[in-house]
Protein backbone atom coordinates (compact mmCIF):
# COMPACT_ATOMS: atom_id res chain seq x y z
CA UNK A 1 0.00 0.00 0.00
CA UNK A 2 1.40 3.38 -0.98
CA UNK A 3 1.41 6.18 1.60
CA UNK A 4 2.18 9.76 0.52
CA UNK A 5 2.13 11.31 4.00
CA UNK A 6 4.61 10.04 6.57
CA UNK A 7 2.38 11.18 9.45
CA UNK A 8 -0.07 8.43 8.42
CA UNK A 9 2.53 5.86 9.48
CA UNK A 10 2.10 5.85 13.24
CA UNK A 11 3.00 3.55 16.11
CA UNK A 12 -0.41 1.89 15.80
CA UNK A 13 0.06 0.77 12.17
CA UNK A 14 -0.53 -2.96 11.51
CA UNK A 15 2.04 -4.96 9.55
CA UNK A 16 -0.44 -5.40 6.73
CA UNK A 17 -0.64 -1.61 6.30
CA UNK A 18 3.03 -0.68 6.47
CA UNK A 19 4.35 0.39 3.07
CA UNK A 20 6.43 -1.85 0.80
CA UNK A 21 10.02 -1.51 1.99
CA UNK A 22 8.85 1.39 4.23
CA UNK A 23 8.85 3.61 1.14
CA UNK A 24 6.98 6.91 1.36
CA UNK A 25 5.63 8.49 -1.81
CA UNK A 26 6.73 11.96 -0.79
CA UNK A 27 10.03 13.77 -0.30
CA UNK A 28 11.53 15.85 2.50
CA UNK A 29 10.06 13.81 5.37
CA UNK A 30 13.11 14.25 7.58
CA UNK A 31 12.02 17.84 8.29
CA UNK A 32 9.14 16.47 10.33
CA UNK A 33 11.39 14.80 12.90
CA UNK A 34 13.15 16.59 15.74
CA UNK A 35 16.52 14.90 15.30
CA UNK A 36 18.18 17.89 17.00
CA UNK A 37 17.46 16.16 20.31
CA UNK A 38 20.45 13.86 19.65
CA UNK A 39 22.79 16.87 19.92
CA UNK A 40 25.59 16.68 22.52
CA UNK A 41 27.32 20.00 21.71
CA UNK A 42 25.60 23.17 20.56
CA UNK A 43 26.75 25.92 18.15
CA UNK A 44 26.01 29.46 19.25
CA UNK A 45 25.46 32.09 16.55
CA UNK A 46 27.10 35.47 17.44
CA UNK A 47 25.13 37.77 15.20
CA UNK A 48 27.31 40.86 15.75
CA UNK A 49 30.44 39.12 14.37
CA UNK A 50 28.73 37.51 11.35
CA UNK A 51 29.56 38.98 7.90
CA UNK A 52 27.03 36.72 6.13
CA UNK A 53 29.70 35.21 3.90
CA UNK A 54 27.58 32.01 4.15
CA UNK A 55 30.61 29.67 4.18
CA UNK A 56 28.96 27.80 7.06
CA UNK A 57 25.81 26.99 5.03
CA UNK A 58 27.02 24.44 2.47
CA UNK A 59 29.19 22.54 5.00
CA UNK A 60 26.28 21.83 7.36
CA UNK A 61 25.43 18.12 6.89
CA UNK A 62 21.88 18.66 8.15
CA UNK A 63 20.92 21.86 6.28
CA UNK A 64 20.32 23.37 9.71
CA UNK A 65 21.42 26.94 8.85
CA UNK A 66 18.48 28.82 7.34
CA UNK A 67 19.23 31.55 4.78
CA UNK A 68 16.84 34.37 3.90
CA UNK A 69 17.70 37.07 1.43
CA UNK A 70 21.41 36.13 1.34
CA UNK A 71 21.63 36.44 5.13
CA UNK A 72 21.89 33.54 7.50
CA UNK A 73 19.51 33.26 10.41
CA UNK A 74 19.97 31.50 13.77
CA UNK A 75 20.42 27.72 13.79
CA UNK A 76 17.56 25.30 13.20
CA UNK A 77 18.00 23.45 16.50
CA UNK A 78 15.32 20.91 15.54
CA UNK A 79 17.85 19.43 13.11
CA UNK A 80 21.34 20.62 14.18
CA UNK A 81 23.41 17.71 15.61
CA UNK A 82 26.17 19.96 16.97
CA UNK A 83 28.94 18.46 14.81
CA UNK A 84 30.83 21.78 14.85
CA UNK A 85 31.84 21.83 11.17
CA UNK A 86 30.25 25.28 10.78
CA UNK A 87 32.33 26.66 13.67
CA UNK A 88 35.52 25.40 11.93
CA UNK A 89 34.41 26.90 8.60
CA UNK A 90 33.55 30.35 9.98
CA UNK A 91 36.43 32.78 9.16
CA UNK A 92 35.34 35.46 11.64
CA UNK A 93 34.59 33.48 14.82
CA UNK A 94 30.86 34.11 14.65
CA UNK A 95 30.05 30.54 15.72
CA UNK A 96 31.15 29.22 19.11
CA UNK A 97 30.64 25.67 20.28
CA UNK A 98 29.37 25.15 23.79
CA UNK A 99 29.22 21.86 25.65
CA UNK A 100 25.86 20.16 26.02
CA UNK A 101 22.83 19.74 23.79
CA UNK A 102 20.86 22.70 25.03
CA UNK B 1 12.79 -22.04 -31.87
CA UNK B 2 15.49 -23.31 -29.59
CA UNK B 3 19.17 -23.06 -30.44
CA UNK B 4 21.51 -25.94 -29.62
CA UNK B 5 24.76 -24.75 -28.02
CA UNK B 6 27.75 -25.93 -26.06
CA UNK B 7 28.38 -23.52 -23.22
CA UNK B 8 29.87 -23.22 -19.76
CA UNK B 9 27.55 -22.22 -16.92
CA UNK B 10 29.19 -18.79 -16.84
CA UNK B 11 28.58 -18.33 -20.58
CA UNK B 12 24.99 -19.53 -20.20
CA UNK B 13 24.30 -16.85 -17.57
CA UNK B 14 26.11 -14.17 -19.57
CA UNK B 15 24.00 -15.00 -22.63
CA UNK B 16 20.82 -14.88 -20.53
CA UNK B 17 21.90 -11.41 -19.34
CA UNK B 18 22.57 -10.31 -22.94
CA UNK B 19 19.14 -11.52 -23.99
CA UNK B 20 17.44 -9.79 -21.05
CA UNK B 21 19.46 -6.59 -21.69
CA UNK B 22 19.13 -5.14 -18.17
CA UNK B 23 19.69 -1.44 -17.47
CA UNK B 24 22.59 -1.43 -15.01
CA UNK B 25 25.32 -3.89 -14.00
CA UNK B 26 27.78 -2.81 -11.32
CA UNK B 27 30.46 -5.46 -10.76
CA UNK B 28 33.88 -5.96 -9.24
CA UNK B 29 36.32 -8.77 -10.10
CA UNK B 30 37.18 -9.91 -6.57
CA UNK B 31 39.17 -13.11 -6.35
CA UNK B 32 37.46 -15.45 -6.89
CA UNK B 33 35.11 -13.80 -9.37
CA UNK B 34 33.83 -15.46 -12.51
CA UNK B 35 33.85 -14.67 -16.20
CA UNK B 36 30.23 -13.53 -16.09
CA UNK B 37 30.91 -9.82 -15.53
CA UNK B 38 33.75 -9.88 -18.08
CA UNK B 39 31.53 -11.50 -20.73
CA UNK B 40 28.73 -9.00 -20.16
CA UNK B 41 31.27 -6.15 -20.32
CA UNK B 42 32.31 -7.54 -23.72
CA UNK B 43 28.69 -7.54 -24.94
CA UNK B 44 28.43 -3.91 -23.81
CA UNK B 45 31.71 -2.95 -25.54
CA UNK B 46 30.49 -4.65 -28.73
CA UNK B 47 27.24 -2.71 -28.61
CA UNK B 48 25.17 -5.90 -28.33
CA UNK B 49 23.35 -4.56 -25.25
CA UNK B 50 22.82 -1.08 -23.87
CA UNK B 51 23.38 -2.03 -20.24
CA UNK B 52 25.29 0.57 -18.19
CA UNK B 53 28.33 -1.18 -16.69
CA UNK B 54 29.65 0.41 -13.48
CA UNK B 55 33.19 -0.72 -12.59
CA UNK B 56 33.06 -0.26 -8.82
CA UNK B 57 35.86 -0.61 -6.27
CA UNK B 58 34.52 -3.54 -4.25
CA UNK B 59 31.68 -6.06 -4.03
CA UNK B 60 30.16 -4.02 -1.22
CA UNK B 61 30.05 -1.13 -3.69
CA UNK B 62 28.73 -3.40 -6.44
CA UNK B 63 25.68 -4.29 -4.36
CA UNK B 64 25.32 -0.70 -3.12
CA UNK B 65 25.35 0.59 -6.71
CA UNK B 66 22.83 -2.07 -7.73
CA UNK B 67 20.59 -0.92 -4.86
CA UNK B 68 20.87 2.72 -5.94
CA UNK B 69 20.21 1.89 -9.58
CA UNK B 70 17.25 -0.35 -8.77
CA UNK B 71 15.73 2.27 -6.43
CA UNK B 72 16.18 4.84 -9.20
CA UNK B 73 14.03 2.64 -11.44
CA UNK B 74 16.60 0.65 -13.42
CA UNK B 75 16.55 -3.13 -13.83
CA UNK B 76 19.84 -4.01 -12.16
CA UNK B 77 22.00 -7.05 -11.55
CA UNK B 78 25.43 -8.16 -10.55
CA UNK B 79 27.43 -11.38 -10.41
CA UNK B 80 29.56 -12.67 -7.59
CA UNK B 81 31.11 -15.63 -5.88
CA UNK B 82 32.53 -16.72 -2.53
CA UNK B 83 34.17 -13.90 -0.52
CA UNK B 84 32.74 -11.37 -2.98
CA UNK B 85 29.28 -12.34 -1.75
CA UNK B 86 30.55 -12.23 1.83
CA UNK B 87 31.74 -8.65 1.31
CA UNK B 88 28.23 -7.69 0.17
CA UNK B 89 26.70 -8.97 3.41
CA UNK B 90 25.58 -5.70 4.98
CA UNK B 91 23.92 -4.37 1.86
CA UNK B 92 22.24 -7.64 0.84
CA UNK B 93 19.82 -6.99 3.70
CA UNK B 94 19.22 -3.42 2.50
CA UNK B 95 18.36 -4.66 -1.00
CA UNK B 96 15.81 -7.11 0.37
CA UNK B 97 14.23 -4.93 3.05
CA UNK B 98 13.96 -1.99 0.61
CA UNK B 99 12.09 -4.45 -1.68
CA UNK B 100 14.36 -3.97 -4.68
CA UNK B 101 14.12 -6.80 -7.24
CA UNK B 102 17.81 -7.03 -8.14
CA UNK B 103 19.02 -10.26 -9.76
CA UNK B 104 22.37 -11.75 -8.85
CA UNK B 105 24.27 -14.57 -10.54
CA UNK B 106 25.98 -16.47 -7.74
CA UNK B 107 28.63 -19.04 -8.52
CA UNK B 108 28.88 -21.08 -5.33
CA UNK B 109 32.40 -21.35 -4.02
CA UNK B 110 34.04 -21.88 -0.65
CA UNK B 111 34.96 -19.23 1.90
CA UNK B 112 38.49 -19.13 3.29
CA UNK B 113 40.34 -20.26 5.27
CA UNK B 114 42.15 -22.47 4.49
CA UNK B 115 42.34 -20.47 1.27
CA UNK B 116 40.05 -22.20 -1.20
CA UNK B 117 38.04 -21.02 -4.19
CA UNK B 118 36.48 -24.34 -5.14
CA UNK B 119 32.86 -25.38 -5.10
CA UNK B 120 30.74 -25.43 -2.01
CA UNK B 121 27.67 -23.60 -0.77
CA UNK B 122 29.09 -21.73 2.22
CA UNK B 123 28.79 -18.35 0.44
CA UNK B 124 25.10 -18.33 -0.43
CA UNK B 125 24.09 -20.48 2.55
CA UNK B 126 25.62 -17.84 4.79
CA UNK B 127 23.46 -15.27 2.99
CA UNK B 128 20.32 -17.37 3.22
CA UNK B 129 18.66 -15.23 5.88
CA UNK B 130 19.28 -11.89 4.13
CA UNK B 131 15.75 -11.89 2.71
CA UNK B 132 16.68 -12.76 -0.89
CA UNK B 133 14.90 -15.38 -2.96
CA UNK B 134 17.36 -18.21 -3.63
CA UNK B 135 17.14 -20.62 -6.55
CA UNK B 136 19.75 -23.33 -7.11
CA UNK B 137 20.64 -25.06 -10.37
CA UNK B 138 21.86 -28.57 -11.15
CA UNK B 139 23.40 -27.97 -14.57
CA UNK B 140 24.10 -25.35 -17.24
CA UNK B 141 20.67 -25.66 -18.81
CA UNK B 142 19.03 -25.08 -15.44
CA UNK B 143 21.11 -22.05 -14.56
CA UNK B 144 20.23 -20.47 -17.92
CA UNK B 145 16.54 -21.29 -17.51
CA UNK B 146 16.51 -20.09 -13.90
CA UNK B 147 18.18 -16.82 -14.81
CA UNK B 148 15.65 -16.20 -17.56
CA UNK B 149 12.87 -16.67 -14.99
CA UNK B 150 14.57 -14.59 -12.28
CA UNK B 151 13.16 -11.12 -12.97
CA UNK B 152 9.65 -12.44 -13.56
CA UNK B 153 9.68 -13.82 -10.00
CA UNK B 154 11.58 -10.95 -8.35
CA UNK B 155 9.62 -8.11 -9.99
CA UNK B 156 6.17 -9.62 -9.48
CA UNK B 157 4.00 -7.00 -7.67
CA UNK B 158 3.25 -9.41 -4.80
CA UNK B 159 6.98 -10.14 -4.34
CA UNK B 160 9.39 -7.32 -5.30
CA UNK B 161 12.42 -8.89 -3.68
CA UNK B 162 15.97 -9.53 -4.89
CA UNK B 163 16.84 -12.97 -6.22
CA UNK B 164 20.01 -15.07 -6.30
CA UNK B 165 20.36 -17.61 -9.08
CA UNK B 166 22.99 -20.03 -7.81
CA UNK B 167 25.09 -22.58 -9.62
CA UNK B 168 27.98 -24.77 -8.49
CA UNK B 169 31.45 -23.30 -8.97
CA UNK B 170 33.52 -25.13 -11.62
CA UNK B 171 31.20 -28.18 -11.85
CA UNK B 172 28.77 -26.12 -13.88
CA UNK B 173 30.24 -22.58 -14.02
CA UNK B 174 33.40 -23.62 -15.87
CA UNK B 175 32.32 -26.93 -17.39
CA UNK B 176 30.93 -26.95 -20.92
CA UNK B 177 27.68 -28.82 -21.56
CA UNK B 178 25.25 -29.22 -24.42
CA UNK B 179 22.22 -27.07 -23.89
CA UNK B 180 19.39 -25.25 -25.60
CA UNK B 181 19.01 -21.49 -25.75
CA UNK B 182 15.84 -19.61 -26.59
CA UNK B 183 15.74 -16.92 -29.27
CA UNK B 184 16.56 -13.36 -28.17
CA UNK B 185 13.06 -12.22 -29.10
CA UNK B 186 11.43 -15.02 -27.06
CA UNK B 187 13.46 -14.03 -23.99
CA UNK B 188 12.64 -10.33 -24.40
CA UNK B 189 8.94 -11.09 -24.70
CA UNK B 190 9.04 -13.49 -21.74
CA UNK B 191 10.94 -11.18 -19.40
CA UNK B 192 9.23 -7.98 -20.61
CA UNK B 193 10.09 -4.35 -20.00
CA UNK B 194 10.66 -3.23 -16.42
CA UNK B 195 7.95 -0.83 -15.31
CA UNK B 196 8.31 -0.13 -11.58
CA UNK B 197 5.37 1.56 -9.89
CA UNK B 198 7.47 3.89 -7.77
CA UNK B 199 11.09 4.88 -8.36
CA UNK B 200 13.39 7.73 -7.38
CA UNK B 201 13.85 9.19 -10.88
CA UNK B 202 10.12 9.71 -11.33
CA UNK B 203 9.90 13.51 -11.19
CA UNK B 204 6.09 13.41 -11.05
CA UNK B 205 6.04 11.41 -7.83
CA UNK B 206 8.71 12.11 -5.20
CA UNK B 207 9.75 9.04 -3.20
CA UNK B 208 11.64 8.39 0.03
CA UNK B 209 13.59 5.11 0.20
CA UNK B 210 15.56 3.79 3.16
CA UNK B 211 13.46 5.06 6.04
CA UNK B 212 14.55 4.98 9.66
CA UNK B 213 12.55 2.33 11.53
CA UNK B 214 12.44 2.69 15.28
CA UNK B 215 11.46 -0.26 17.54
CA UNK B 216 7.80 0.70 17.10
CA UNK B 217 8.01 -0.04 13.34
CA UNK B 218 10.79 -2.58 12.71
CA UNK B 219 8.78 -5.71 13.54
CA UNK B 220 5.86 -4.71 11.34
CA UNK B 221 8.29 -3.89 8.53
CA UNK B 222 9.94 -7.33 8.77
CA UNK B 223 6.62 -9.18 8.95
CA UNK B 224 5.48 -7.37 5.82
CA UNK B 225 8.75 -8.33 4.10
CA UNK B 226 8.24 -11.98 5.08
CA UNK B 227 4.82 -11.98 3.43
CA UNK B 228 6.41 -10.87 0.15
CA UNK B 229 9.00 -13.66 0.41
CA UNK B 230 6.29 -16.23 1.09
CA UNK B 231 4.42 -14.99 -2.00
CA UNK B 232 7.50 -15.85 -4.07
CA UNK B 233 6.63 -19.55 -3.78
CA UNK B 234 3.38 -19.32 -5.74
CA UNK B 235 4.89 -16.85 -8.21
CA UNK B 236 7.84 -19.21 -8.83
CA UNK B 237 5.36 -21.93 -9.82
CA UNK B 238 3.35 -19.61 -12.08
CA UNK B 239 6.47 -18.33 -13.85
CA UNK B 240 7.74 -21.91 -14.24
CA UNK B 241 4.45 -22.91 -15.86
CA UNK B 242 4.67 -20.09 -18.36
CA UNK B 243 8.33 -20.89 -19.02
CA UNK B 244 7.40 -24.54 -19.68
CA UNK B 245 4.94 -23.43 -22.38
CA UNK B 246 7.76 -21.44 -24.00
CA UNK B 247 10.62 -23.90 -23.64
CA UNK B 248 9.09 -27.32 -23.00
CA UNK B 249 11.22 -27.59 -19.87
CA UNK B 250 9.42 -28.05 -16.56
CA UNK B 251 10.45 -26.61 -13.21
CA UNK B 252 8.81 -26.68 -9.81
CA UNK B 253 9.79 -25.79 -6.25
CA UNK B 254 11.99 -28.89 -6.28
CA UNK B 255 12.55 -31.97 -8.43
CA UNK B 256 11.39 -35.35 -7.15
CA UNK B 257 13.35 -38.14 -8.82
CA UNK B 258 12.02 -41.71 -8.33
CA UNK B 259 10.79 -40.48 -4.95
CA UNK B 260 7.13 -41.54 -4.92
CA UNK B 261 7.67 -45.04 -3.49
CA UNK B 262 11.21 -44.53 -2.14
CA UNK B 263 12.07 -45.94 1.29
CA UNK B 264 15.44 -44.21 1.22
CA UNK B 265 15.44 -40.59 0.15
CA UNK B 266 18.23 -38.13 -0.40
CA UNK B 267 17.68 -34.35 -0.29
CA UNK B 268 20.38 -32.42 -2.13
CA UNK B 269 21.14 -29.04 -3.75
CA UNK B 270 23.10 -28.31 -6.93
CA UNK B 271 25.25 -30.24 -9.37
CA UNK B 272 25.72 -33.36 -7.23
CA UNK B 273 22.04 -34.10 -7.85
CA UNK B 274 23.15 -35.41 -11.26
CA UNK B 275 25.62 -37.78 -9.63
CA UNK B 276 22.96 -38.80 -7.12
CA UNK B 277 20.48 -39.65 -9.89
CA UNK B 278 23.03 -42.14 -11.26
CA UNK B 279 23.38 -43.64 -7.79
CA UNK B 280 19.59 -43.87 -7.44
CA UNK B 281 19.29 -45.62 -10.83
CA UNK B 282 21.99 -48.08 -9.86
CA UNK B 283 20.30 -48.89 -6.53
CA UNK B 284 16.89 -49.17 -8.20
CA UNK B 285 18.39 -51.68 -10.64
CA UNK B 286 19.41 -53.72 -7.61
CA UNK B 287 15.83 -53.53 -6.31
CA UNK B 288 16.61 -51.00 -3.60
CA UNK B 289 13.98 -48.27 -3.34
CA UNK B 290 16.13 -45.16 -3.44
CA UNK B 291 14.86 -41.71 -4.43
CA UNK B 292 15.99 -38.13 -4.65
CA UNK B 293 14.62 -34.68 -3.88
CA UNK B 294 16.61 -31.88 -5.49
CA UNK B 295 16.00 -28.42 -4.04
CA UNK B 296 15.34 -25.65 -6.55
CA UNK B 297 13.76 -22.96 -4.37
CA UNK B 298 15.58 -22.67 -1.04
CA UNK B 299 14.30 -19.23 0.00
CA UNK B 300 11.44 -19.18 0.68
CA UNK B 301 11.75 -22.80 1.83
CA UNK B 302 8.80 -24.85 0.60
CA UNK B 303 8.62 -26.87 3.82
CA UNK B 304 5.06 -28.19 3.56
CA UNK B 305 5.53 -29.39 -0.01
CA UNK B 306 8.86 -31.02 0.80
CA UNK B 307 7.48 -32.78 3.89
CA UNK B 308 4.60 -34.03 1.75
CA UNK B 309 6.99 -35.32 -0.93
CA UNK B 310 9.06 -37.12 1.72
CA UNK B 311 6.12 -38.57 3.66
CA UNK B 312 6.64 -42.15 2.47
CA UNK B 313 10.38 -42.28 3.09
CA UNK B 314 11.44 -43.86 6.35
CA UNK B 315 15.13 -42.99 5.98
CA UNK B 316 16.33 -39.66 4.71
CA UNK B 317 19.82 -38.30 4.01
CA UNK B 318 20.12 -34.49 3.93
CA UNK B 319 23.19 -33.40 2.03
CA UNK B 320 24.79 -30.11 3.02
CA UNK B 321 27.65 -28.67 0.98
CA UNK B 322 28.63 -26.33 3.81
CA UNK B 323 29.48 -26.50 7.50
CA UNK B 324 27.15 -24.56 9.78
CA UNK B 325 29.23 -24.90 12.96
CA UNK B 326 26.31 -25.56 15.24
CA UNK B 327 27.41 -29.16 15.89
CA UNK B 328 24.12 -30.82 15.00
CA UNK B 329 23.13 -30.09 11.38
CA UNK B 330 23.72 -28.08 8.24
CA UNK B 331 21.29 -25.48 6.84
CA UNK B 332 19.47 -27.93 4.57
CA UNK B 333 19.30 -30.51 7.36
CA UNK B 334 17.81 -27.92 9.72
CA UNK B 335 15.16 -26.85 7.19
CA UNK B 336 14.16 -30.38 6.20
CA UNK B 337 13.97 -31.56 9.80
CA UNK B 338 11.83 -28.64 10.91
CA UNK B 339 9.55 -29.13 7.88
CA UNK B 340 9.14 -32.82 8.79
CA UNK B 341 8.55 -32.00 12.46
CA UNK B 342 5.89 -29.42 11.60
CA UNK B 343 4.18 -32.08 9.45
CA UNK B 344 4.40 -34.49 12.42
CA UNK B 345 6.58 -36.89 10.42
CA UNK B 346 9.37 -38.70 12.25
CA UNK B 347 11.55 -40.53 9.73
CA UNK B 348 15.21 -41.20 10.50
CA UNK B 349 17.16 -38.21 9.14
CA UNK B 350 20.93 -38.35 8.74
CA UNK B 351 22.64 -35.12 7.81
CA UNK B 352 25.87 -35.29 5.78
CA UNK B 353 28.41 -32.61 5.06
CA UNK B 354 29.86 -33.43 1.63
CA UNK B 355 32.06 -31.95 -1.07
CA UNK B 356 33.09 -28.81 0.82
CA UNK B 357 36.02 -26.84 -0.56
CA UNK B 358 35.49 -28.58 -3.90
CA UNK B 359 36.04 -32.18 -2.76
CA UNK B 360 34.89 -34.43 -5.61
CA UNK B 361 31.83 -36.55 -5.03
CA UNK B 362 31.48 -39.68 -7.14
CA UNK B 363 28.56 -42.07 -7.64
CA UNK B 364 30.22 -44.50 -5.17
CA UNK B 365 30.25 -41.81 -2.46
CA UNK B 366 26.55 -41.12 -2.92
CA UNK B 367 25.82 -44.86 -3.07
CA UNK B 368 27.57 -45.26 0.28
CA UNK B 369 25.08 -42.80 1.79
CA UNK B 370 22.14 -44.93 0.67
CA UNK B 371 23.97 -48.02 1.97
CA UNK B 372 24.30 -46.23 5.32
CA UNK B 373 20.53 -45.68 5.36
CA UNK B 374 19.86 -49.33 4.53
CA UNK B 375 22.26 -50.41 7.31
CA UNK B 376 20.52 -48.07 9.79
CA UNK B 377 17.18 -49.67 8.91
CA UNK B 378 18.63 -53.17 9.43
CA UNK B 379 20.56 -52.48 12.64
CA UNK B 380 18.06 -49.94 14.07
CA UNK B 381 21.11 -47.96 15.13
CA UNK B 382 21.34 -44.48 13.59
CA UNK B 383 24.75 -43.73 15.05
CA UNK B 384 25.90 -40.15 14.59
CA UNK B 385 23.13 -38.21 12.83
CA UNK B 386 25.53 -35.49 11.68
CA UNK B 387 28.45 -36.78 9.67
CA UNK B 388 31.03 -35.97 7.02
CA UNK B 389 30.95 -37.94 3.76
CA UNK B 390 34.21 -39.50 2.49
CA UNK B 391 36.28 -37.98 5.28
CA UNK B 392 39.73 -39.49 5.79
CA UNK B 393 39.89 -41.02 9.25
Amino acid sequence: MAIDDVTKITETIAWTDITEGCKIEAAGNSRLFNTGEWRVDTPVFIKEKCTHCLLCVPVCPDSAIPVNNYKRADFDYEHCKGCGICAKACPVGAIEMKEGGK
Amino acid sequence: MSIRERLSGNEAVAIAIRQINPDVMPAFPITPSTEIAQMVATYIANGQVNTEFIPVESEHSAMSAAIGAEAAGARSLTATSSCGLALMWEVLYVAASSRLPIAMAVVNRALSSPININCDHSDSMGARDAGWIQIYSENNQEVYDNFVQAYRIAEHPSVRLPIMICQDGFYTSHAVENMELLEDREIKDFVGEYAPESYLLNSRQPLSVGAYGLPAYYMEAKRSQLEALKNAKQVTLEVAEEFARLSGRNYGLFEAYRLEDADYAMVIIGSTAGTAKDAVDKLRAEGKKAGLLKIRLFRPFPGEEIAHALKNAGFIACMDRTESFNGQCGPLGAEVKSALFNARLMPEVINYVYGIGGRDVAVENITSVFEDLIRIEQTKDAGDRYRYLSLRE
